[in-house]
């Protein structure tokens, strides 16, 4: 059994904040947990994927977000508890069944998890999460520490079972992978199956119900109105007596904000909110009364500035409130960003900061792996367009080939984007098209843009880039994998047919370490009038090296035939795998550390200049 | 706790995506644990591991946040020496700093034209404000333990030989062999003990 379900109350251990979410999820008695894979949310999936057997927890890796949120709602308002997590535009995904939700209400408690990411980490957008509470009416929480990732996600199943609405908890990065001290409650029990009573109000919105849910829906957000002032995890520290400064803080910035004001000589008193939506403005009020100046200091956009000022003006309260006049709206906060807005506040000069030494270092950008198979499908692309189409991508490693020298991304919007925005690009002009999606991605939400482009005779070459795994987030399964989220059997789709089965005519499956083949299916494809459809599948590097690791089996090596090397380094202008490098004598060489035998730059290289040396155990 | 709480230590390691640095991080992260100690860490995951930077933190005692403020690490465990570079704002004079002295050489310097600085213009820079700079061979002593792989308990072994942190070493090995593979503790152990003599011996 897992170490995180141990029944030992008062046993600590060092978890990951996500890690910490899916223990408090555990302790509050959860029945059904749900998601897409979405960094930084992705380990919350993975560990119930590890553990829910043990847990008794039913879990899935569903479809998309909309689905998981879809599959925990009718468990919710059935009377089970309810966890569904994902990145924050996996929630833009949800939105429609998520808004809505709070009009119907849940029986069983239903706790969301919404991953922002400021400064942009592994995501698209920095969007703020805070606003889809407003939007929806739904009570919003933010924890800052692993422990309290997992005591207020353990709470938050009170709050919406109390309020009989889903919870929102929003977290950013560096409370999803930040990895501290946890000390473990006691368990409740979990529901099991229960009976789903049909009511006479029935969850059902169409506009004569949910002209009586709406009002419903205000009536609880009022309740919340009482529940946040009342909040334990919003608290006020600092000295006694009148402050010169109040701080406003919420998140991972309440850590930057406790530590700056430690080492600033000035009297601050820091109010660190809980829960962020709905505010506790008369607790906002009250605190603005003990201070002179107020600085609130969050993350992104200046959300609780608002309901600062709002609680002030309310409370015909005229003091200074700072924010985004002092501090960015834009990626991260540090200790130091914070220090010098408080500086600033009080009307101080922060200190000029420099790098100890200046020095002009190579970039190091994450890039397809050596090994990819997508690489070797976007160089038969490239051949075969002869570099000129536009490339319309999606999301996952793939999109890495944004980067030169591949250069096969051109537009990206969100999943599944990559259909759409290729119909649109044969519409608008004449040139070739050809878009890319990942196999996870093509079921998360490209289906029906690939139906789209049938019925509405659209002509664009599209390509599956079936590589077995959901690879960036963690190589979690799909619906096209045999395995499923609990690690059981599952049926695996058939991606051929299942775009056959949408009216697609022209499908070829490819091996992309088949160069020739697949430079020649690329050719014909470019060919058809219509939409045509090629699958470029073989399994992740990542996966298929592993494998053969555990197994002990060797990989091939290669070598470069110095003698033979023309130096025109083709294969690093059009190829650019990661373990070929150019050597102290101008011609390439291969790192043998980096390489894993998938030979495809033998196949590159025109003048035959790369060799098969043999199997080595590495 | 079992141990008196210290002033805030603040670790700092980077390195290259593939190389086991959060491995370290978490090992660490674990040994404070055992030994009673408050501790944060923060790791970037993503698409970091694609080969790309890899930037971890661990920070013991009083903290409330897992970032270093620029200055204030006491301890740069740095796998690459242009990420020890790349990581120089969180170095001071105060900052131990520790470096793989093997280059990973990145896609950007073939394709992109970058330039890759010479390994001594870095150490001499990083020099330049730390007295406290020890450059080792990890890879090499890793291999002379079984398996350059282990490269990364190599640098674990130094961070413990240079006596920083707060942890005994007994524990440190404890949570270095619950972390670890079962059957490459041994190969692990002998790794970590390199790395601890190496640092020992260029004390100074």
């Amino acid at each position: 059994m897992n170490e995180i379900l141990s029944n030992k109350v008062g046993k600590r251990m060092f978890l990951l904040g996500n890690d910490a979410i899916v223990r408090g999820a555990i302790e509050a008695g959860l029945d059904i947990a749900t998601t897409y894979p979405g960094t930084p949310s992705s380990e919350i999936g993975n560990t119930f994927s590890q553990i829910a057997k043990d847990a008794g927890v039913y879990f899935e890796f569903s479809t998309n977000e909309k689905v998981a949120m879809e599959v925990a709602a009718g468990a919710a308002v059935s009377g089970q508890r309810a966890l569904t997590f994902f990145k924050h535009v996996g929630l833009n995904v949800a939105a429609d069944p998520f808004i809505t939700l709070c009009y119907t209400g849940v029986k069983g408690g239903h706790v969301i998890i919404v991953a922002d990411d400021p400064a942009m980490h592994s995501s698209q957008n920095e969007q703020d999460s805070r606003y889809y509470a407003m939007l929806s009416g739904a009570p919003m929480i933010e924890p800052v520490f692993p422990q309290e990732c997992k005591d207020m996600v353990k709470g938050a199943f009170d709050i919406s079972e109390h309020l009989a609405i889903p919870v929102l908890v929003r977290t950013t990065m560096r409370v999803n992978h930040v990895s501290g001290v946890v000390e473990f409650g006691d368990m409740k029990a979990r529901r099991g199956k229960v009976h789903f009573d049909k009511e006479p109000t029935k969850p059902v919105p169409m506009p004569l119900v949910s002209k009586q849910k709406h009002p419903v829906l205000l009536k609880k957000l009022k309740e919340a109105m009482e529940l946040t002032e009342a909040y334990q995890f919003t608290t006020i520290e600092g000295p006694k007596g009148k402050a010169k400064l109040g701080v406003i803080t919420a998140g991972a910035s309440y850590g930057y904000v406790k530590e700056a004001a430690k080492k600033l000589p000035y009297d601050i008193r820091i109010m660190r909110i809980g829960m962020v939506h709905p505010m506790p403005v008369k607790k906002m009020a009250k605190f603005m009364m003990t201070v002179e100046k107020v600085l609130v200091v969050e993350e992104l956009e200046p959300y609780m500035e608002m309901w600062t000022k709002v609680a002030a003006k309310d409370a015909g309260l005229t003091l200074e409130v700072h924010g985004k006049d002092l501090l960015p709206r834009i990626w991260e906060f540090s200790r130091d960003i914070v220090t010098d807005a408080i500086i600033k506040a009080m009307g101080d000069e922060p200190p000029k900061r420099k790098m100890p030494f200046q020095m002009e270092l190579p970039a190091r950008p994450a890039t397809l792996c050596p090994g990819c198979p997508h690489r070797a499908t976007y160089y038969a692309c490239k051949v075969a367009t002869k570099d000129e189409a536009i490339f319309s991508s999606d999301i996952g490693c793939y999109i890495l080939a944004l980067l030169p020298p591949l250069r096969t991304a051109d537009l990206f919007l969100c999943m599944g984007s990559s259909v759409g925005t290729a119909a649109g690009f044969s519409k608008a002009t004449d040139q070739a098209v050809v878009g890319f999606v990942g196999d996870s991605t093509f079921f998360h939400s490209a289906i029906p843009g690939v139906i789209n482009a049938v019925h509405n005779k659209h002509k664009f070459t599209y390509v599956i880039l079936d590589n077995r795994t959901t690879a960036m987030t963690g190589h979690q399964p799909h619906p096209g994998t045999n395995k499923n989220g609990m690690g059981e059997e599952a049926p695996a789709l058939d991606i051929e047919k299942v775009v056959r089965g949408l009216g697609v005519e022209w499908v070829r499956t490819v091996d992309p370490f088949n160069v020739k083949a697949t430079i020649e299916t690329f050719k014909d494809a470019l060919a058809y009038k219509g939409i045509s459809i090629i699958i470029a599948r073989r399994e992740c590097a990542l996966l298929e090296v592993a494998k053969k690791r555990g197994k002990g089996e060797a990989l091939p090596t290669y070598r470069v035939i110095k003698e033979k090397c023309k130096k025109c380094k083709r294969c690093l202008k059009m190829f650019a795998c990661p373990a070929l490098f150019i050597d102290e004598d101008g011609t390439v060489a291969i790192n043998d550390t980096l390489c894993v035998g998938c030979g495809v730059c033998a196949q590159v290289c025109t003048f035959g200049t790369i060799e098969k040396v043999g199997d080595d155990t590495k | 706790m079992s141990a008196k709480a210290p002033e805030a230590i603040n670790i700092q390691l980077a390195g290259v995506g593939g190389q086991g640095v959060l491995l370290i991080s978490n090992i660490i992260g674990l040994a404070c644990v055992k030994h009673g100690l408050n501790v944060l860490s923060s790791e970037i995951h993503g698409m970091a591991q694609r080969g790309g930077v890899v930037w971890s933190t661990v920070r013991i005692g009083e903290v409330f946040s897992p970032m270093i403020a620029a200055g204030e690490a006491d301890v740069l465990l740095a796998f690459e020496p242009v990420e020890a570079a790349r990581a120089a704002e969180v170095v001071s004079k105060r900052t131990v700093v520790i470096i793989n002295l093997r280059a990973i050489v990145p896609f950007t310097v073939g394709t992109w034209g970058h330039k890759y600085p010479p390994v001594d213009d870095m150490i001499k820079a990083l020099k330049g404000i730390s007295k406290k700079v020890v450059a080792v061979d990890a890879e090499k002593l890793a291999e002379k333990a079984g398996n350059k792989v282990a490269m990364n308990v190599v640098m674990l072994g130094a961070l413990m030989g240079r006596g920083v942190l707060p942890v005994p070493d007994h524990i440190m090995k404890a949570a270095m062999s619950e972390k670890v593979p079962k059957k490459a503790v041994d190969l692990n152990m002998k790794a970590y003990d390199l790395g601890f003599k190496e640092a020992k011996i260029t004390r100074g």
